[in-house]
């Protein structure tokens, strides 16, 4: 890895008496798509205002390019920021709006007009360049936006929940567009988020934040597949997370009892007879199957469908197991098992294959 | 980014040097006594308090009290059908302007062409008197009348902006739930329209009622010598008499009952909002 | 049936409220001196007030007060305006000493202010009257300014400083740009109170500097006569043009 980008060292940050940001530490690397993910009030945005300048940490440093940037205002910051409500200038036209930054430069005229239709080839706005602000639609907005914030090729690029004003089908298209944008630009993207299937599509790495402090970095895949933690499981992706205690070791793999029943997994976290763990399974890795169709239920916990909810191309059930725990399995629609049809209060067995499982120490 | 306000101060100098200073120097001047060559002198006295526990005193003050309470009722008696109407009206931003015109000009000037039709030989007599309605010439001016007819037509439009500004954010829908609900018309006016309207009537009144306490000049052109008004005391006793220490006590004990009506309002307000 | 009565009761109503205005405007152009039988159109009265000399210069003066002082308060409004706007910050106590200055009588405010100049050695005359109108007019500046720039999104600003723009550029090509129709609207208003304004300056103007607000009181006082008509038509027409002008701008939205 090559040195970071941006460095935040131990940053700490309140208002008041509420402490935000807690001893953060962060590497941001040149070139990649990283999205801050949390539930608000969790410190994404401060985050993101301290990298753009507009607020001051209380104590630690970030430094940007190997300087330290903790007293640089945010107009000498090689760093610029796509609001969430885009403050697009209403009095200016696209072409002005977008050109605002290279004038601030003193730019020469000649090459402001390619650099401003550039920026507009790369949003696909050209034609817009003399319309008025208030002409353009939500998405068109956001793009313009965009463009004004690249116009000058910072550093760094800063999106703040950029797409959450968009309906759902827009908002998967931009979702592409920028992604794609980001790779040929070659730019830095910090993007921000409540929405983690927003951020696993995007990012090239995921920060997930907790209430001040950073639960978990990775892939997204590692992220999802891996979590480190409760919190993060519970996060991003829907988790059924059952307490259970370590029954004995025998080698690479441990038993245990979930659900009265006895099962066997393998000893991911070097677990020792006796701790007490979170299991935790994803509901489309459990398969749900009707009384009639198994014969042998080793391994299977009994349950009851409680719910049906039929989305398109999966089936969502909830089943009530024989504690009263009730579970989330998803079921994809698959041409070959016709056994796809439910009916509410109906016996099942449930079940997942050993090992994708994911096993955590205890968290009160 | 945090920046410091600095202009802000600026702001703060100069009101508290021009706004709140002078305001305290009222109460200060109001316990030191006369003086026939610099206006104000130690010792330091209650006597200018005192010397409003008089009847003469209290007289003037009912009958402050009763005009501006006369004047809010019958602005609000025009003002009340009038927002409703004009809120109603298609031509709805026109009035509005309307009503903002004589809010903003001098009142004044508008007080003045009153006289030309107020008085012995003016227009209203002349009219009166060409439809037989009267015999002879009615003495209207230099009247209680003519007072409120004055305060009435200028504070007219304090009474309407408040009201207007209330009911356009009423939901007219509330009524059609009412009446849906089984009420009649009146009920659902008296039940739901007026208490929902009552915060813009409280505003006006209060905005018509402090100035007709204390508009002197109105009284001055339109009552004549005969009509005292707390507004005139005071511009008398300051100009006048040049008993300072005396206006202002009588200033400070007119702010104090102005201040103690609002206090009131506020209370009203909030227990409503919640 | 019932529209007709509402628009009955909305004409009168405006019909009493303009009619002696009107009425005042007919007779400044009435050549007779003292009835009010019509004697024919005539602007001799007109004329007779161009060539007072006196009410000139009282007018003139109301003019350079007014600008001086509208222009002062406008000034200071807007910097309190947009410095609370960036800067985020809550000022109650502002807000709190504004609101009181709204609420206090005229009365109360020109009787205090007398005082203060008279302890403090200020001599009454066109400073002490500039003071006082700048100080009466700076609450309605804040509150036209104000009811404009908080529809504002505060990122607009931030973004300019984002992008690279200095405090002042993104002061000047972003904020005012956005604020003028508010700024002009409350400087016009400010302009009118002042124009217009009787009681405080009766209290401040001393007896040097002649105000038109003040000269029409006296004359009023005086009784009616043709020439005052004249006199109030054309003071109450231009207060009217800038209250319709400021009223068309404070409405006007980018």
């Amino acid at each position: 890895m090559s040195e970071p980008l941006i460095e935040i060292r131990q940053v700490s940050k309140s208002y008041g008496n509420t402490l935000i940001l807690e001893d953060m530490s962060l590497s941001i690397y040149d070139g990649e798509f990283l999205t801050l993910l949390g539930p608000s009030g969790c410190g994404k945005t401060t985050l993101l205002r301290m990298i753009s300048g507009f607020e001051q940490p209380d104590a630690g440093e970030i430094y940007i390019a190997g300087r330290c940037v903790n007293q640089l205002p945010p107009q000498q910051r090689d760093v610029h920021t796509v609001f969430q409500s885009y403050a697009l200038f209403p009095h200016l036209s696209v072409f002005e709006n977008v050109a605002f930054a290279l004038r601030c430069k003193k730019i020469a005229d000649s090459e402001v007009r390619t650099r401003v239709m550039e920026a507009l080839s790369l949003v696909q706005l050209e034609q817009f360049a003399e319309r008025g602000i208030q002409q353009l639609s939500g998405g068109q907005q956001q793009r313009v936006a965009i463009a004004r914030a690249i116009v000058n090729r910072p550093q760094v690029l800063l999106l703040d929940e950029p797409l959450s004003s968009l309906d759902y089908s827009l908002r998967k298209a931009m979702q592409s567009e920028l992604k794609q944008l980001q790779k040929t630009l070659n730019m830095t993207f910090i993007f921000v988020t409540h929405d983690q299937e927003e951020a696993l599509s995007m990012s090239d790495r995921i920060v997930i934040l907790n209430q001040g402090k950073i639960a978990q970095i990775g892939t997204p895949r590692s992220v999802y597949e891996t979590p480190r933690n409760r919190y993060v499981a519970s996060f991003i992706g829907e988790a059924n997370i059952f307490d259970i205690d370590v029954q004995n070791v025998n080698g690479k793999s441990l038993q245990t009892i979930v659900e009265n029943v006895s099962l066997s997994c393998p000893n991911t976290g070097d677990f020792q007879a006796g701790d007490r763990l979170h299991l935790i399974v994803r509901p489309e890795d459990i398969r749900v199957w009707g009384l009639s169709e198994i014969e042998n239920s080793d391994g299977m916990l009994p349950g009851k469908i409680t719910e049906i909810i039929y989305k398109g191309s999966t089936v969502d059930l909830k089943v009530k197991l024989a504690s009263g725990k009730i579970i989330s399995a998803s079921e994809f629609f698959d041409e070959d098992d016709d056994k796809l049809e439910y009916s509410p209060n109906e016996n099942v067995w449930v079940q997942w294959l050993p090992g994708w499982e994911v096993l955590l120490p205890y968290e009160n | 980014m945090k920046t410091k306000a600095y202009s802000v101060y600026i702001l703060y100098i100069w009101l508290f040097l021009f706004s709140f200073l002078p305001l305290l120097l009222v109460l200060a001047v109001s316990v030191l006594s006369k003086d026939s060559n610099k206006l104000v002198t130690l010792p330091l006295t209650l006597s200018n308090y005192a010397g409003l526990f008089t009847p003469v005193f209290a007289k003037i003050l009912l009958r402050s009290v009763l005009i501006a309470l006369l004047t809010t009722g019958l602005c609000l008696l025009v003002a009340y059908p009038f927002s409703y109407f004009m809120i109603k009206s298609r031509h709805r931003s026109l009035l509005l302007l309307l009503i903002i015109i004589p809010f903003w000009t001098s009142s004044l000037i508008r007080t003045y062409a009153l006289i030309a039709i107020l008085k012995y030989k003016g227009l209203l007599n002349a009219l009166l008197l060409k439809w037989h309605i009267i015999d002879a010439p009615l003495s209207l001016l230099y009247s209680n009348f003519a007072v409120i007819s004055g305060l009435v037509y200028n504070l007219f439009p304090f009474m309407v902006l408040p009201i207007v500004n209330n009911m356009e954010r009423f939901d007219f829908r509330l009524l059609e739930a009412a009446q849906d609900l089984g009420a009649s018309r009146w009920a659902a006016f008296t039940r739901v329209f007026l208490p929902g309207t009552a915060a813009g009537v409280l505003s006006g009144c209060i905005l018509v009622f402090l100035p007709a306490m204390t508009l002197f000049y109105i009284p001055n052109v339109l009552g004549g010598a005969r009509s005292i008004l707390l507004g005139n005391l005071i511009q008398n006793q300051f100009l006048v008499l040049e008993d300072w220490p005396q206006g202002a006590a009588t200033s400070a004990v007119l702010t104090a009952i102005l201040l103690l009506l609002l206090a009131c309002y506020r209370q009203q307000n909030k227990g409503r909002a919640r | 049936m019932k529209r007709l009565g509402q628009r009955f009761f909305l004409g009168l109503v405006l019909v009493l409220l303009y009619a002696p205005i009107f009425i005042l405007l007919i007779y400044s152009v009435n050549s007779a001196k003292f009835s009010l039988q019509w004697q024919g159109f005539s602007l001799r009265w007109y004329q007779e007030l161009f060539q007072d000399r006196a009410l000139w210069e009282a007018f003139f003066n109301s003019i350079a007060l007014g600008l001086c002082a509208s222009l002062l308060a406008t000034v200071i409004g807007v910097l309190t305006c947009v410095n609370l706007f960036i800067s985020r910050q809550k000022q109650h106590a502002l807000y709190l000493l504004l609101l009181l200055l709204v609420i206090i009588p005229d009365l109360v405010l020109g009787v205090s202010l007398l005082i203060f100049f008279n302890l403090s050695q200020i001599p009454l005359g066109f400073f002490s009257l500039l003071i006082a109108h700048i100080t009466f007019c700076i609450p309605f500046v804040v509150l036209t300014i104000n009811a404009r720039i908080t529809t504002m999104d505060p990122n607009l600003y931030f973004s300019a400083l984002d992008l690279g723009a200095s405090r002042y550029l993104a002061l000047t090509r972003i904020l005012l740009p956005l604020l003028w129709p508010a700024v002009l609207s409350a400087f016009l208003l400010s302009f009118t109170l002042s124009f217009d304004d009787v009681i405080i300056s009766y209290f401040v103007a001393g007896p040097d500097f002649s105000i038109l607000p003040l000269a029409i009181y006296s004359l009023v006082r005086a009784g009616v006569t043709p020439e005052l008509n004249a006199l109030c038509s054309i003071t109450f027409g231009l207060s009217m043009v800038l209250v319709v002008i400021s009223h068309r701008l404070s409405r006007k939205t980018t």
